[in-house]
């Protein structure tokens, strides 16, 4: 875990490690202890405030981030925030991008976001008219890989075998079935938008780098941070950021980047680990560890991670060649 | 000035007079043609600083026009039909978050079995949004109303739909008065939100409300509604001094005083339902006749007032709620409640059926009709298909 240190080691120093950091998304919401989303909604939103001098304003879809940050008379954000519906972000932003727009403004840059349901499933028809029209809007997509604010139900981002509410295993049924799911950024990357990538908690420096980058292209920009959360995935709350960068490193969740419909670059993993390391301490895969399980089910999640290495060229031997 | 104009191009040509600064739409007959009319205007430059963005979906149309409006600019999107009930969430939304917004409505019939033809099923269905709802007769009133609509939905932070139905206006050609710009700026000031997304004075718009207080926000939103009532006369007041004519208000009242029956209506047929009228009273008989323009807020005390001394009010309206009957009709009952004037509901042109002036006659001299009259219905079709529905849904015994 040594390897991705929180704080100033080797340059640039973070931006949640700066006294003087934004503190776009203030204490006293009602995240969860441990709650990944608000976690990297923090970091996300700081670096695009630092980065912007503040002008920055912020579409927020339904689910956990929008309901435990502004349950009125109370409101956790700092800067201007503006909740519509669970389905329709994406639109709403193109909407403020155009305003401001109409009025000139175009130092001012204009964030959505929104968890996975909203990305992935309900708000995919908008996210791709937005892609579509490369409206002048970053996107940013907590992926805590379940509905987490309804209860934990299976979404278009939810892994294979995973057990959610909705995809409960039992005797004949092992969690979310293996042939369903869908690859949201390389669907982003497939519009042609200027910049996509993915991002991690576990990697903070790495997260504010992108979002800090993305922030001032013009054009439609797409990034997705893995965002673990305790509630949903059966860890315990302290957790969170290992559970994160163990996703990264058994290259279940690769760190990239593509421009234009091209991969650009990737985050290599020094040490590659087995999925189980990542697997095992979840509940939601815990099943999958049982007596009568065949070794084969955790062998699907492998070859993902190992499609992935190969994909995303995550390998640092296959960089050295 | 004169112009020789279908509807469509009257209303986008009104729209443009009204300087939004976005305007989204998604394609859906019979509306397409007004948003094909102000895309053309933007592109060809006669509308400064505006945005015109095609969008993929009317729920996408709607959202765009409420990001928009929430960051401090004047938006206008349009729709009709299926389109109205696609962005059904969103229409809730925007009022819910107080974003004084233009609508335009191009009254269509909702499907299945799909229809494009004109009644207000659309209209009917979003009654209780928390929209205000102005319904305009002629192509000229629609013009006019699109320019006070933008006033009222302004002062009262409230949007406004305006019902326009479909083809009968949308599509019909008349000689409709286009005010000049220099008119319309004086009537319609420039836009100032009351509250919108600003770095400079950073607000979150939207919260999660609880049971505390989220029943105050429902009444409230309410009693500004009821409040707008008197805007609305405002404003067409203020329009009537203005351009000289008198369009908009609460409802339109025609020979009304001292008439035995008033017939209540919504919409463009209120045109036909007058020429009737002046038939039947040029043979001695006693109609009136009201035209409702602002449709929500129900303008309840005036409609009672101007209703009471009447024996009866004849609601002849295209649309009617299935398992009920006639909406506006049930809506006046209740008013008159307690008045002795017998109210006659008359349900016509559903999905695009003609309603003709000899159709409205027969109605109207029948003193004894029954209370719930469908008119035009075809009495052979529904005896042919009646008999083995009914016999079907009989079959054997309900377990
Ligand atoms: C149209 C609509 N359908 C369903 C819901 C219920 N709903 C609210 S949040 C949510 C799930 C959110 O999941 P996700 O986007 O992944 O965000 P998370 O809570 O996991 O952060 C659902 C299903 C809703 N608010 N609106
Ligand atoms: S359920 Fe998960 S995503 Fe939601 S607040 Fe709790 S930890 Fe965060
Ligand atoms: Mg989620």
């Amino acid at each position: 875990m040594s390897n991705f240190p929180l704080g100033n080691i080797g340059g640039t120093p973070t931006v949640q490690s700066d006294f003087a950091r934004p503190n776009s998304l203030t204490g006293g919401h009602r995240g969860c202890q441990g709650c990944g989303e608000a976690l990297g909604a923090r970091c996300a939103i700081d670096a695009a405030h630092q980065t912007t001098g503040g002008k920055i304003l912020v579409v927020n879809a339904t689910g956990c981030l929008e309901v435990f940050s502004c349950c009125f008379p109370e409101n956790s954000w700092s800067v201007p925030w503006l909740h519509s519906l669970f389905g329709n972000a994406p639109a709403v932003a193109t909407g403020v991008a155009a305003a401001l727009r109409s009025r000139g403004q175009d130092s001012i840059r204009v964030i959505a976001q929104g968890g996975d349901g909203a990305t992935y499933d309900i708000g995919m028809g908008c996210l791709s008219g937005m892609f579509d029209r490369n409206d002048d809007v970053l996107y940013i997509c907590y992926d805590n890989q379940a509905y987490m604010n309804t209860g934990v139900q299976r979404s278009g981002a939810t892994p294979p075998l995973a057990r959610t509410a909705t995809t409960l295993p039992n005797k004949s049924y092992l969690g979310s079935d293996p042939q369903t799911g869908k690859n949201l950024p390389e669907i982003a990357m497939a519009h042609g938008i200027p910049y996509v990538a993915t991002a991690s908690i576990g990697n903070i420096r790495d997260l504010e780098q992108k979002v800090s980058r993305a922030i001032n292209i013009r054009g439609s920009r797409y990034i997705q941070i893995h965002v673990p959360c305790p509630l949903g995935w059966g860890y315990p709350t302290a957790e969170t950021i290992r559970i994160a960068r163990l996703a990264v490193q058994c290259g279940l969740y690769p760190l990239f980047e593509g421009e234009y419909g091209k991969l650009v670059g990737s985050t290599p993993v020094e040490e590659p680990i087995p999925v189980e390391s990542y697997l095992r301490p979840q509940r939601r895969f815990a099943h999958l560890f049982g007596k009568n399980v065949s070794a084969n089910a955790v062998g699907v999640l492998q070859n993902i991670a190992n499609g992935n290495m190969e994909k995303y060229r995550l390998n640092w031997e296959i960089l050295d060649a | 000035m004169f112009h020789q104009l279908e509807g469509s191009q009257a209303i986008a040509r009104a729209v443009a007079l009204c300087r939004p600064g976005v305007i989204c739409a998604y394609p859906i007959t019979p509306q397409t043609h007004i948003v094909e009319g102000v895309g053309e205007l933007v592109r060809d430059g006669h509308l400064e600083h505006c945005e015109f963005i095609n969008v993929e979906s009317e729920m996408a149309a709607l959202s765009v026009a409420i990001g928009s409006q929430a960051a401090g600019v004047r938006s206008y999107t349009a729709t009709s039909s299926q389109g109205l009930l696609h962005m059904i969430e969103a229409v809730y939304n925007a009022s819910g978050l107080e974003l004084p917004l233009v609508m335009t409505l191009g009254n269509r019939a909702i499907g299945a079995p799909i229809n494009i033809w004109n009644d207000h099923s659309d209209a009917m269905s979003v009654r209780d949004t928390g929209w205000i709802m102005l319904f305009a007769e002629t192509n000229q009133e629609a013009v006019d109303l699109h320019l006070q609509a933008f006033l009222i939905a302004e002062k009262v932070s409230c949007p406004v739909m305006v019902c326009v139905d479909g083809f009968i206006l949308t599509h019909a050609y008349e000689r409709v008065d286009i005010p000049s710009q220099e008119e319309v700026d004086e009537f319609l000031p420039p836009y100032t939100p009351r509250v919108s997304l600003d770095v400079d004075d950073p607000v979150a718009i939207g919260a999660m409300v609880s049971p505390d207080y989220f029943f105050e926000v429902r009444y409230l939103a309410h009693r500004r509604q009821m409040d707008s009532l008197e805007i609305i006369c405002c404003v067409a007041e203020s329009f009537w001094k203005k351009f000289g004519r008198d369009s908009g208000g609460l409802f339109h009242e025609y020979h009304t005083d001292g008439a035995e029956t008033i017939v209540v209506t919504l919409g463009s047929v209120a045109g036909t339902i007058k020429d009737v009228v002046d038939e039947l009273n040029a043979s001695g008989e006693k109609f009136g006749v009201i035209a409702l323009t602002s449709y929500r807020p129900f303008p309840a005390d005036s409609l009672k007032n101007s209703l009471k001394n009447a024996a009866r009010a004849i609601v002849v309206e295209k649309a009617f709620a299935i398992g009920i009957g006639g909406i506006l009709f049930q809506e006046i009952e209740l008013l008159m409640k307690n008045i002795n004037v017998k109210i006659v509901s008359v349900v016509a042109g559903i999905g695009g059926r003609s309603i003709t002036k000899s159709m409205l006659r027969e109605c109207f001299l029948n003193k004894n009709s029954g209370e719930n009259v469908f008119l035009g219905l075809n009495e052979d079709i529904v005896a042919k298909e009646y008999v083995p529905m009914k016999s079907h849904s009989c079959e054997g015994n309900v377990p």
